[in-house]
């Protein structure tokens, strides 16, 4: 009888396992296929917009998008020449660049120190000013447009660059510390002690360890807080807007070619595209940093 | 180089833990002290308060001579092995090693230079360019080594420097740390739960225990005469057997020790049967080693304890057998680290005696010597009962210790004749027995 049982147990253990094996494949494609058909979902609206952008007005304004794949066959590139010649876009190009680069470095720069301190540095009442720090995630911006517009005017900046690079790290940094500072405080605890023991100081372990070692982190954070800066228009046009319209960057500039052209809208797939490709090919250079990561060897493992 | 002395420290964490208590330590020039005790028993603590990385609650840390208590770790002129290496991921080992060169502003190329040196005394000279990531375990760990040497510390911490390697790499690696620092002739401490490592490495060992220093000594020292009961537990393997007996002083004889249905004689010319004797009437530990047991022929006479084979344990060079005597063991059951019992009400702890009596022993004898602790009188019969001063330390404590049959452990030769239920007859070095109070505290005379 325990021999049966010792024989047939074996038997039984592979063909659960090889139906075990099956089924999790058949779950895998079932998730792939949902995987796949939400991307195709989510990608429509793009796809539909490149390739409106890609047709002349006449066609635009009678059929839809979806027409276009079949015959007979309307492509030019009129639009994107339009919205280069026309609308002065190249400047907005530049000043989007001059609000979303300083606006992107100066907080994560901030942030950056705070992290550091509310991870290693004891000092009396960190717990507490890391709560309320983060407590001010849940504040909508759109509260403190009016206050802030004012002490802008009183202060005479708005319409200058000046003023959305200190809204925006306003903005910006109670998410930016939240996250590097969860980051640099998962840095494992003894390279720090280390490094004091080696006689770095506070300042030296910020800028050849903590910083170093948090780069991921950094290149996440660059990216939203870039991507958030270049596609805003509301903080933008608050604070700059009225006061000095030459500073405004893409996002308003687009906003405003249906206004001053009228019927300028079969412009806006082409502007929108012009003013994604940053944002694409910066995502795409920093995305190496999102797989990578740099911690691995510190400690045993 | 360096000198280092605790006095009185104590450090208290914030949530109330005790984790290091009243401890005084001297580790003169030159010597590699070994910190030895279980997981949470302090030992690193007090590790991190020498480093700096910890301010002690109260007490002294001195240095050299000078009190070091507000010194930053990098003005105590010390460097320190972690235990996880803490290797600066991002920097190539050469950088690595080059670090506090370069953080005390040493130009590039002497510095390379003496990279290189040590890189090359450690064998690692051919992966200076490499990351840690790319390093095996044993790599990581001389370059922690290298790391820790290159500015010519005065005092080296090591904080289980080679608890995450592979056991033969350890050993490996025992060697060459135990060589490397007594060429250089640094003050080292070394703090490790492996009593294997603290025996072969150390100049002296402490012992500590729940934060208390238990004993401090030669590994000889600490190995032959221990100062505590948890000492002689810790040490050894296969450990250290602890049997309950009872004394009975003979005045013109001999010291009668009762285990159980056995009986060993402390003869008078003994030098510390006089200490003994002190403890008449009362229980002690008697602790003794594999190596003090030598199995003879079973009608042999004298100091021999007899009993049957419980189990074997075969270590292929030899055999350990463990023995039913009819005793009691003492088991000191925190060498894994459990907290401290607090001491109940006396009442309660009498009555869990009592208990343990009823359920342990039995018998009517054992029931009558019950009540009368129960009473805390003397036995009818005139012999002193088993109460008074019994009933509080190594044997009624509940919590502390539990009462068990013992296993004596003896060796033998590998693969013996002999199987479990097989009696066996052990004669006992009288003179290499180690005798421990109810506090667990070593009896003896002028032992250090």
């Amino acid at each position: 009888m325990s021999t049966l049982v010792k024989q047939q147990a074996p038997a039984a253990a592979a063909t659960k396992a090889l139906s075990r094996r099956s089924s999790s494949r058949r779950g895998r494609f079932v998730l792939n296929l949902v995987v796949v058909a939400l991307m195709i979902i989510w990608a429509v609206p793009t796809v539909g917009l490149l390739i409106s952008s890609l047709r002349p007005q006449s066609v635009l304004s009678s059929s839809g998008w979806w027409t276009a794949f079949a015959p007979p066959y309307h492509f030019t590139m009129a639009n994107y020449r339009d919205v280069f010649h026309q609308a002065g876009i190249g400047q907005a190009f530049v000043n989007s660049l001059l609000i979303a680069v300083p606006a992107t470095v100066i907080p994560l720069f901030v942030a950056a120190f705070a992290a550091y301190a509310f991870s290693w540095m004891t000092f009396p009442g960190r717990d507490l000013l890391f709560v309320v720090v983060v407590g001010l995630l849940v504040v909508p911006l759109q509260t403190t447009l009016i206050p802030i517009l004012k002490l802008f005017a009183d202060w005479g900046l708005t319409g200058q660059f000046l003023a959305v690079w200190l809204a925006h790290t306003g903005y910006g940094l109670p998410f930016a510390v939240y996250l590097l500072r969860n980051f640099m405080g998962s840095l494992p605890r003894a390279v720090f002690e280390s490094a004091a023991i080696d006689g770095a100081n506070h300042v030296t372990s910020f800028f050849r360890l903590a910083v170093p070692m948090s780069l991921p982190a950094f290149a996440a954070l660059a990216i939203f807080q870039f991507l958030f800066v270049w596609n805003d228009l509301l903080v933008s046009l608050i604070y700059i807007g009225l006061a000095n319209p030459d500073n405004l960057p893409m996002t308003a500039t687009i906003a405003n070619l249906v206004n001053s052209l009228g019927g300028g809208w079969y412009l806006l797939g082409a502007a929108a595209f012009v003013s994604m490709a940053l944002p694409l090919a910066l995502f795409f250079g920093l995305q190496r940093y999102f797989v990578r990561g740099i911690v691995g060897g510190a400690v045993k493992g | 180089m360096a000198t280092v002395a605790l006095k009185d420290v104590t450090k208290v964490f914030p949530d109330g833990t005790i984790a290091v208590d009243n401890v005084n330590l001297d580790v003169g020039d030159g010597e590699f002290m070994v910190l030895l005790g279980p997981s949470g028993c302090g030992k690193s603590t007090v590790l991190r308060m020498v480093a700096g990385l910890e301010d002690p609650t109260s007490g002294a840390i001195v240095l050299d001579g000078e009190l070091a208590n507000d010194l930053a770790p990098r003005d105590r002129k010390i460097a320190m092995v972690f235990q996880d290496f803490a290797l600066y991921p991002h920097m190539t080992v050469g950088d690595n090693i080059g670090f506090p060169l370069r953080l005390s502003g040493v130009d590039a190329e002497p510095r390379s230079e003496r990279v290189a040196d040590v890189a090359s005394a450690l064998g690692i000279g051919d992966v200076l360019g490499r990351r840690p990531s790319q390093l095996s375990g044993g790599q990581r760990q001389r370059v922690a080594m290298g790391r820790a040497i290159v500015r010519r510390p005065g005092l080296f911490l090591m904080d289980e420097p080679l608890s995450n390697l592979d056991s033969g790499l350890r050993a490996e690696l025992r060697a060459e740390i135990s060589g490397l620092t007594r060429e250089l002739g640094v003050t080292t401490l070394y703090v490790t739960h492996d009593q294997a490592e603290a025996l072969t490495m150390a100049d002296r060992v402490a012992i500590m225990r729940r934060g208390v220093l238990q004993d401090v000594g030669t590994p000889t020292q600490v190995y032959g005469r221990p100062a505590t009961l948890y000492v002689a537990a810790f040490l050894g393997a296969p450990r250290m057997n602890l049997l309950e007996a009872q004394v009975y002083v003979h005045l013109d004889r001999h010291i009668a020790l009762h285990m159980g249905e056995q009986t060993l004689y402390l003869p008078w010319n003994d030098i510390r049967a006089r200490a003994v004797a002190h403890y008449h009437g009362e229980r002690i530990v008697v602790g003794m080693r594999a190596e003090a047991l030598v199995p003879v022929p079973v009608d042999t006479e004298g100091d021999v304890l007899r009993g049957r084979i419980r189990y074997l344990e075969h270590h292929g060079h030899e055999s350990l057998a463990f023995l039913d005597i009819g005793a009691y063991a003492v088991i000191v059951d925190d060498i894994g680290g459990t907290p401290p019992e607090v001491a109940g009400p006396r009442g309660l702890r009498r009555f869990g005696n009592l208990v343990k009596r009823v359920a342990g022993r039995g018998g009517e004898q054992e029931l009558v010597g019950a009540s009368v602790a129960g009473h805390n009188g003397r036995g009818g019969n005139g012999k002193p009962g088993p109460g008074g001063r019994n009933s509080e330390g190594v044997f009624s404590d509940p919590g502390r210790h539990h009462r068990r049959p013992a296993e004596l452990a003896v060796r033998l030769a590998p693969y013996p004749a002999v199987g479990s239920g097989h009696p066996l007859a052990v004669s006992v070095r009288m003179e290499a027995l180690h005798f421990f109070d109810d506090r667990g505290q070593r009896i003896d005379v002028g032992w250090r």
